[in-house]
């Protein structure tokens, strides 16, 4: 009976709507629907370089070429950043927009490193040998990563640009809304980078 | 200096054909038309407000269908030509390569610029009405899936004058569509062109999942909803994981050609058969996104002109859930020929049989509504019943190609495209006209004159089976598609002469479809349509035609199954909803960062359709712009008051 | 939490407390040092190794769903699950698909 009632007061807010929907609700359920889709969209990339990573047509193979301690770096780095931009969320949470943006700063710049490293890892490459027309396996290894980096890159202009929005007009429930849109896709670009140490790093040196 | 110029334009521009010249001219003629008639008439701003920077569901579905129609009679001309070029052997009408192009964009036109336009219109036109909503979960993202797909289609369009169009048939295999064999700018046209409207169709799947799952009317539970409505749900859940499919294939494509990537080449590891399994995956999912509405369009017009509760409700909404889980696990049917062995096909031939059954449910459910139902032989209740043999003939022979050995006599000849033209046209084409005409008088709020209208079916309809029951024939002859021409020695001629009769009438019926409209915007005084002008079942027939700008004064109940025929029954016995006060009414405002923002993605496409890269930057950054500018956007809303509200109820209910 | 505005975040209170990211990042950590050692180190056989890889993959995904994107706490009927799980498959069945396919069409090189 207590149950029923509890539940009953999620329905029953939902009845008394009178067709005014939560815009924030409906941003982060459509958001996730987007990310599903970025899903798929990196598996094709995945199934691609898998399919084609031993087509390195008598050039350059990945695996002699990889260089671990930087891939562990790029690895923990964006991990912690992620972890960061979850105290951001809590910061908010708490009304603390100061800590807020400072925690979002430091996430970008943790991103920022690692876009740095990543960007020195594929020039190294490059001048290796391995480049972006080398074979098939190469060009499969550059678009997949790199579809990632620019994931990456595309995050931190957003993410500057909430920065300047929290700055203006505080948290509200419109910049609320965009920062936890924003904190998803973060999370989510660290969990696509799980399976690129997996598949592409951890497998190739295999 | 000059020669250089000349040099320029002789590539730049399509030269040597006298069809495209004049195609140059009444682009050159219209485009000016129009401008002067704007200009005379001082509608540049009413154009600006109330088309090019409207958010409104409504007039964003009426752009779609306008478009789409516009893109039905290019794919169309496309297909005369090629039955004329087909209609007697060794015909010079269409040089070889001018019959690759005009195929290509002929499937391309069909499938992206004309199908999924017109489905999108529909969508949007009627799902927020039928559920009760004033418009869609996100209306700025509705708006730029619109322009999107519409500086796309304009992109794709462009290469008939300029460049030279796409020559490798509809879905571009490699290593034809690589650089090695097509150096052109064709191939370019043809990925920009489908990537650029096909981010508009994802959002668009997107945008209607989060209005169906969270924006019905209070009381409408999800086996309460209109089938319409479940038809597109089911849609949007396909389009969601398959249209990312379709994007990532393209990119590689392009990749390989602007970047020297080797991905489907034929030299340094690149396999062309990744593309084709990575573009089925796509293109698989693609028809079942365009069939599903049809058949959500079938169900309610079945149930409305029958009089007839729709028969199997529940195992009509299974049935189209399946259907979309399944469409993602039949693809390699596309390739059984292409060498993946007896496990593979085996597997995929299984699953291909499967997919048949749900669909055939269906037909049987929508069978059993019509028994001793009282039928009315309106326009839209015409082309539901024609659907129906059509679209079983041609299920039946899709089962006949999914016979994986079956399927090396039948693959790419003329039973293949038989067969597919039987589902698109007799599914999907016959549906969307269906919902066109059920849903004209709701869109602008006059009939269709009846009559021309029945001209239109008959043509169409016999058209239809004239044209293309010979190909079944002569596909099992060994005519394979994709052939320019033909000898007389292959006995071929006579079936292929009479599939071009039915072309040409199939052609008559589309000129009775565009004098119907005429006739009809003509003469809208006196065919002037009330609410409820068919004695509709569902909310969106519950307000005036054309539905007013925020749709309901009141939010509806959706308690029950055709609830506006319940309330229609509730109100006939005196019963009648309580008095409800009108409150403010929460609106988007217009905006012209879709307009703007697809310019500049059509910039970019330009830009790198050419190679020139600092246009590509230029309208990469545009487009940066434009979203930053989106992001600080805050005033977005506004109200509509109350006494603004009753004074439109009060003059559009007084006229009804 | 009986006063339940309508106009209030229902599905976004974000219940996540520091506790809960902490504990998520450090599972994290260990999670990708696990298969960082067993690989760099040679520890085992390639099939072993690779299953160390792909479940700890595996888990650390979990892991942050759970921790990170707070994915119990919407409210039911969880939509963003339910279509999690079937782009999961989705994604599978591409990857698997394709590799399946592909290896049956292979092209000499």
């Amino acid at each position: 009976m207590a149950q029923a009632a509890a539940k009953h007061g999620h329905d029953h807010a939902h009845d008394h709507d009178h067709g005014h929907h939560d815009p924030q609700e409906l941003k982060i359920l459509g958001f996730w629907f987007f990310l599903i889709s970025d899903v798929i969209l990196f598996s094709v990339l995945f199934a691609t370089f898998i399919v084609l990573r031993d087509n390195t047509a008598g050039g350059p193979v990945l695996s002699e070429l990889i260089k671990m301690p930087g891939v562990i770096a790029e690895t923990f780095i964006l991990l912690t950043s992620s972890f960061t931009s979850g105290l951001a969320v809590l910061a908010m949470n708490q009304g603390k927009v100061k800590q807020l943006i400072s925690w979002l700063a430091v996430t970008a710049v943790l991103g920022a490193s690692f876009i740095v490293l990543e960007v020195t890892e594929f020039i190294e490459l490059i001048h290796e040998g391995f480049s972006y027309t080398t074979s098939a396996a190469s060009g499969a290894f550059f678009t997949l990563v790199g579809t990632h980096g620019l994931h990456v890159s595309l995050g931190l202009i957003w993410m500057i640009g909430l920065m300047l929005q929290l700055k203006k007009r505080g948290i509200t429930d419109v910049t609320r809304g965009k920062i936890n849109v924003i904190s998803l896709y973060w999370h989510f670009l660290d969990v696509v980078w799980i399976f690129l140490l997996s598949i592409v790093y951890l497998m190739g040196v295999m | 200096m000059l020669e250089r110029l000349k040099e320029f334009a002789s590539e730049f521009f399509v030269t040597g054909d006298p069809l495209i010249y004049g195609a140059d001219v009444a682009i050159g003629i219209t485009m000016i038309t129009i401008v002067a008639v704007l200009t005379y008439f001082k509608k540049w701003g009413w154009l600006w407000r109330n088309w090019l920077t409207t958010v409104d569901h409504k007039k964003i579905g009426i752009m779609y269908i306008i478009a789409s129609i516009i893109m039905l009679f290019r794919g169309g001309v496309d297909a005369l030509m090629m039955r004329l070029q087909l209609a007697m052997p060794n015909m010079d009408f269409l040089h070889p390569e001018h019959y690759n192009q005009v195929f290509t964009t002929h499937g391309t036109i069909m499938i992206l610029f004309m199908a999924m336009p017109f489905m999108f219109g529909l969508f949007n036109v009627i799902v927020p009405l039928q559920i009760g909503a004033r418009d869609v979960a996100f209306p700025f993202l509705n708006a730029l899936s619109f322009w999107l797909f519409f500086l796309g289609a304009m992109l794709f369009n462009l290469s008939f004058v300029i460049g030279g169009s796409p020559d490798a048939g509809w879905l571009s295999y490699p290593p034809l569509s690589e650089l090695s064999h097509s150096p052109g700018v064709g191939q370019n046209f043809y990925i920009w062109g489908i990537q650029i409207s096909g981010i508009g169709s994802l959002a668009t799947g997107i945008n209607f999942l989060v209005t169906i799952i969270k924006m019905r009317a209070p009381g409408m539970k999800w086996m309460k909803m209109p089938m319409f409505t479940w038809s597109v749900f089911s849609t949007c859940i396909i389009i969601l994981f398959a249209f990312p499919i379709l994007t990532v294939t393209l990119a590689l494509l392009f990749l390989d050609r602007f970047a020297g990537a080797h991905f489907f080449t034929l030299d340094l590891g690149g396999n062309p058969m990744m593309y084709i399994n990575l573009i089925w995956m796509w293109g698989h999912p693609e028809v079942y996104i365009v069939v599903l509405p049809a058949f959500g369009v079938f169900s309610e017009i079945v149930s409305t002109f029958s009089k007839k509760k729709l028969f199997g409700y529940k195992s009509m909404v299974f049935a189209m859930l399946i259907i979309s889980f399944l469409s993602f696990f039949t693809w390699a049917h596309h390739f059984f020929t292409m060498g993946s062995g007896a496990d593979v096909n085996a597997f995929f031939a299984v699953t291909t049989m499967l997919i048949a059954i749900p669909t055939g449910v269906k037909i049987f459910n929508w069978l059993f509504t019509m028994f001793r139902g009282r039928i009315r032989m309106d326009t839209p209740m015409l082309w539901t019943i024609a659907f129906i043999p059509c679209f079983i003939v041609g299920g039946m022979t899709g089962v006949m190609l999914s016979v994986a050995p079956a399927d090396f006599q039948f693959h790419n000849s003329y039973f293949l495209i038989a067969h597919f033209h039987q589902v698109l046209i007799g599914g999907v084409v016959f549906g969307y006209f269906a919902g066109l005409y059920y849903w004209w008088p709701k869109m602008f709020g006059f009939q269709l004159p009846e009559k021309l209208g029945k001209w239109a079916f008959w043509t169409w309809n016999i058209g239809f089976y004239v044209c293309f029951m010979p190909q079944y024939a002569v596909g099992l002859m060994g005519m394979t598609r994709r052939l320019s021409t033909y000898g007389w020695d292959t006995g071929w001629w006579e079936l292929n002469f009479v599939s071009t009769i039915g072309a040409f009438l199939m052609g008559v019926g589309f000129l009775f479809q565009v004098a119907q409209i005429a006739d009809g915007i003509r003469k809208y005084k006196t065919l002037k349509a009330s609410g409820d002008p068919w004695g509709g079942r569902t909310l969106e027939w519950s307000i005036p035609s054309p539905a007013p700008e925020y749709n309901f004064a009141i939010t509806p109940r959706g308690d029950d199954i055709d609830e506006w025929w319940e309330e229609k029954e509730r109100r006939a016995k005196g019963i009648y909803p309580p008095e409800q006060p009108l409150e403010p009414i929460h609106m988007p405002k217009n905006s012209a960062i879709p307009f703007i923002m697809s310019i500049f993605w059509f910039i970019a496409g330009f830009g790198f359709v050419f190679g020139w890269l600092w246009m590509a930057i230029l309208g990469l950054a545009g487009v940066g712009i434009c979203m930053i500018a989106r992001s600080f956007s805050y005033d977005t809303d506004y109200y509509i008051p109350v006494d603004e509200i009753k004074r439109t109820e009060a003059s559009l209910r007084g006229s009804v | 939490m009986a006063e339940h505005n309508s106009h209030e975040s229902h599905g976004h209170e974000q219940h996540g407390s520091l506790k809960s990211y902490v504990i998520g990042f450090i599972l994290s950590v260990v999670l990708t040092i696990i298969p960082l050692v067993v690989v760099l180190n040679d520890m085992m056989g390639r099939t072993a190794a690779l299953s160390v890889v792909l479940v700890t993959a595996g888990l650390q995904f979990v892991v942050q769903l759970f921790f990170f994107m707070h994915i119990r706490e919407s409210e039911k009927p969880r939509w963003n699950v339910m279509a999690l799980i079937f782009g999961l498959l989705i994604m599978l069945t591409i990857v698997i698909g394709s590799i399946w396919i592909m290896l049956n069409n292979a092209v000499a090189h």
